[in-house]
């Protein structure tokens, strides 16, 4: 006996003339729920005010703003060299990206040309930083859906790739190693055959991963046909890497814009064809593969010797003339860019940079969100791979 | 990217263009006719993707740069438009009906600069500060540092080294310090 | 770096108006009578936080001392940057569990408030509100050097330069970031200190919070919550 299951929504919230819901908060038949700062949907700090209709969300705000430092305002304040410590501290899973943009940015403006084992040992980071960022990626999307194993296993594999970035650099987390003018040290002897192991047991904890997650049923039901962009979206919302990858659009800067030394290194960009939460997982976890078949090149083609700083000026004394430049990068969640001013004097006069998830995490997320399910909304925030630092800054 | 400045300047004033890099150009436009270029650049030329709208306080010249940049992904060509708004009393036109994403920006400049844009959604919200009431602060004339100061009570035992003085005595130990100006 | 400017004074004088549905007023009930509230006055109970006496000998109150060291339950709330470095420590490569700690989803489960890295005005609101509805006994540990002069963001508007200025703090971990082994020999040092009686940062609040809410509202402008959320 087949039970007739046809939904009834009227008593859920109308579109009115102009396409929108009309939402009267007086009647009694919506909720406002807090999802506050800390909770599974993010890693990082954010909130969305959610106003729920029974099990389903009709509008959502986001709030932002608890990470605010001031990032512009304090690089204003710094000299050209002061600032390159504290740029990394923009973005916390990827540090490396602010450190070449703002060192590319910086020599661009001032003349300045890297030899050309730096930009390799920068390309090298970069692919390195990616890999971390995604690990914390899968960690967050299968502890959003309740599914913790994996999130133990990806910390430890970044756990590992830590180590090898504390060996390189000699910090964990920050390691302020891209600076104007190339890289601050060469690599450690042995470095490549560490990393191979790492790299080993990387593809190990991946294939474990997709047995566990990606044939799990559970996690198939509970993420195919769900927050769904559609691809008309990207160019007015500003959507940019995995994200549009998953909707077809083979948007990939390392390929349409090549920077550092991507235009010698040989690798595809992984696309998907249905724009849902599904298809966002699985581009990333296809790009970790690509990212470990990248590092394995990046280490075979390098130059085996070679300088690695250029001669900067004396940094007490460091004017760079009037100019404003855009270095963009293809970061793990998107396209990442620093805008430099500089008028002549020895402090910049503005940085502003652009983080992906600025775009990805306000204004389409509140246009994504009516019709998502509260349990929903959790997967749909981190399958964006949003990071709300980089949006207060 | 010449040619494509030499082809938008027969209808529209773009002065003091700056070539950077072969895929990135700056031009300065007028404000009053902005949009219609950004509507052309949208639909005729393929300059689909809105990168980033942000200000420049230029203070000595009592200006805001704002700053549109505009990409081609096809033809990878960046293009930043300059438009230069007095600072006393700064608006500037909203596009977020052109762009979506541009609501999010413009959110930014009007509670960091104080830049007002009428008519775009929720730009009157509070952002990312809760609770300020002084003047915005990505403007040249707020002092972080003093603000900071008269804030937030410090622990004592700071000592700042001024890499200028400490390189004097490294380098010269023989000679006597400057007297302060 | 830039010096600053001394002629630069901060506007001291216009206040941060409360909302509307904050302020007292008169309403009318469901069932027809019109009354006074006071949204922001918390009717349960309007009592400040009294301190937590000791045990009634001085063995059982080591017992006790050693009891809530060896079980020390972290509120799960990644204030900054340091928050990343406390993931690690749920991984059996650093195991904090054999210590006893554990991460916990609400304040009212833990007793150890961990303040990870710097700390902006909108979180400190809230921080201060998940400390307060915390039970005692309770511990604040701060992490990294922003909660002892304020580190790389000592120069901003919008960060907290002293945090013990705003919540009683028991220990401090120094570092940007410190690593998860630091933490572990933090976290070891904090028991030392909780076996010992020394950790009294709750009672210090509860006998000087006059002084502590005037800190906050000093910096935190918008005060639209009760005084004290227990």
């Amino acid at each position: 006996m087949m039970f007739n299951l046809k939904t009834d929504r009227s008593q859920y919230p109308q579109p009115g003339p102009d396409g929108k819901l009309e939402i009267d908060l007086e009647t009694g038949k919506y909720l406002k729920l807090w999802q506050g700062p800390n909770h599974p949907g993010i890693t990082g700090n954010m909130s969305v005010e959610l106003t729920v209709c029974g099990d389903e969300v009709v509008a959502g705000k986001t709030h932002v703003g608890y990470l605010h430092r001031g990032f512009e305002k304090l690089m204003e304040r710094r000299s050209f060299i002061q600032v390159f410590p504290i740029v990394c501290r923009v973005c916390v899973p990827e540090p490396d990206f602010n450190e070449y943009c703002y060192a590319a940015a910086v020599e661009e403006l001032a003349g300045i040309k890297v030899p050309e084992l730096a930009n390799w040992m920068r390309t090298l980071i970069l692919e390195m930083g990616r890999f971390n960022s995604y690990m914390m990626f899968l960690g967050g999307i299968s502890g959003a859906l309740g599914l913790g194993v994996v999130g133990q296993w990806m910390t430890y594999v970044r756990d590992l790739m830590l180590d090898r970035f504390e060996e390189l650099t000699g910090a964990r987390i920050y390691h302020m190693f891209i600076l104007p003018g190339g890289v601050r040290g060469h690599l450690p002897d042995g470095f490549a055959g560490r990393m191979e192991e790492v790299l080993r047991t990387a593809e190990k904890y991946l294939a474990d991963v997709e047995k566990v997650m990606f044939r799990n049923a559970v996690y198939k039901r509970r993420t195919k046909g769900i927050g769904v962009i559609d691809p008309k979206l990207f160019e007015p919302y500003g959507v940019t890497g995995p994200n549009a990858r998953a909707g077809g659009v083979a948007k990939d800067l390392r390929k349409d814009a090549p920077y550092l030394v991507y235009n010698e290194l040989d690798f595809e960009v992984q696309t998907g064809k249905d724009s849902d939460i599904h298809t966002r997982v699985d581009v990333r976890y296809r790009d970790i593969h690509q990212s470990i078949a990248l590092i394995r090149q990046i280490l075979q083609k390098m130059p085996k010797d070679g300088p690695v700083m250029a001669k900067i000026p004396n940094v007490l004394h460091w004017q760079i003339p009037r100019g404003e430049t855009y270095i963009k990068g293809e970061s793990s969640r998107g396209e990442y860019g620093y805008y430099l001013v500089t008028d002549g004097s020895g402090y910049p006069r503005r940085i502003n940079v652009r983080g992906p998830s600025y775009t990805h995490a306000m204004a389409l997320l509140e246009h994504l969100i009516p019709g998502t399910n509260i349990s929903d909304v959790a997967q749909l925030m981190v399958s964006l791979h949003t990071y709300p630092p980089e949006i207060e800054r | 990217m010449k040619d494509l400045i030499a082809k938008l300047k027969k209808h529209y004033k773009l002065t003091e263009p700056d070539y950077r890099r072969a895929d990135l150009t700056f031009v300065t436009a007028q404000k009053d006719e902005l949009r219609s270029l950004l509507i052309a650049l949208r639909d005729i030329e393929g300059f689909t993707h809105l990168v980033l709208l942000t200000a420049v306080d230029w203070l000595e010249e009592g200006l805001f740069q704002l700053t549109y940049m505009l990409n081609n992904r096809a033809a990878n060509r960046t293009l930043a438009l300059r438009v230069m708004i007095p600072r006393a009393n700064a608006v500037g036109d909203t596009i977020h009906d052109l762009w979506p994403t541009a609501e999010t920006y413009q959110r930014e400049l009007r509670e960091m600069f104080g830049i007002d844009f009428p008519g775009s959604p929720r730009v009157n919200d509070e952002f990312i500060l809760e609770g300020w009431t002084d003047m915005p602060p990505y403007r040249r004339d707020f002092d972080s540092l003093a603000y900071s100061l008269q804030t937030y009570r410090e622990r004592p035992g700071r000592v700042t080294h001024d890499p200028r003085e400490h390189m004097k005595k490294a380098l010269y130990p023989d000679q006597k310090p400057e007297a302060a100006k | 770096m830039k010096h600053f400017d001394p002629t630069f004074k901060k506007d001291t004088e216009k206040e941060f108006p409360l909302r509307e549905e904050m302020r007292p007023r008169t309403v009318e009930t469901p069932d027809g009578q019109t009354i006074e509230i006071e949204p922001l006055k918390d009717y349960f109970c309007e009592a400040p936080p009294k301190v937590h006496p000791k045990a009634y000998s001085k063995i059982v109150e080591d017992f006790y001392n050693w009891a809530r060291a060896e079980s020390l339950w972290i509120l799960g709330f990644g204030t900054g940057c340091g928050a990343i470095e406390m993931r690690p420590l749920m991984t059996p490569r650093f195991d904090a569990y054999r210590w006893g700690i554990q991460w916990r989803p609400t304040p009212r489960q833990s007793n150890l408030l961990m303040i990870s890295g710097y700390l902006s005005i909108k979180t400190l609101k809230r921080a201060i509100r998940a400390y307060e509805q915390m039970q005692q006994p309770k511990y604040v540990v701060g992490l990294g050097s922003c909660t002892i002069n304020g580190g790389m963001y000592w120069d901003s508007y919008n960060t907290i330069k002293r945090l013990d200025d705003y919540l009683p703090v028991d220990m401090y971990i120094a570092g940007c970031m410190p690593r998860p082994e630091a933490l572990l020999a933090g976290f070891v040092a904090l028991k030392k200190i909780i076996k010992a009686g020394k950790a009294e940062g709750a009672n210090l609040y509860a006998e000087n919070f006059a002084q502590y809410k005037a800190n906050q509202k000093a910096v935190i402008k918008d005060w639209d919550m009760p005084d004290y959320s227990w």
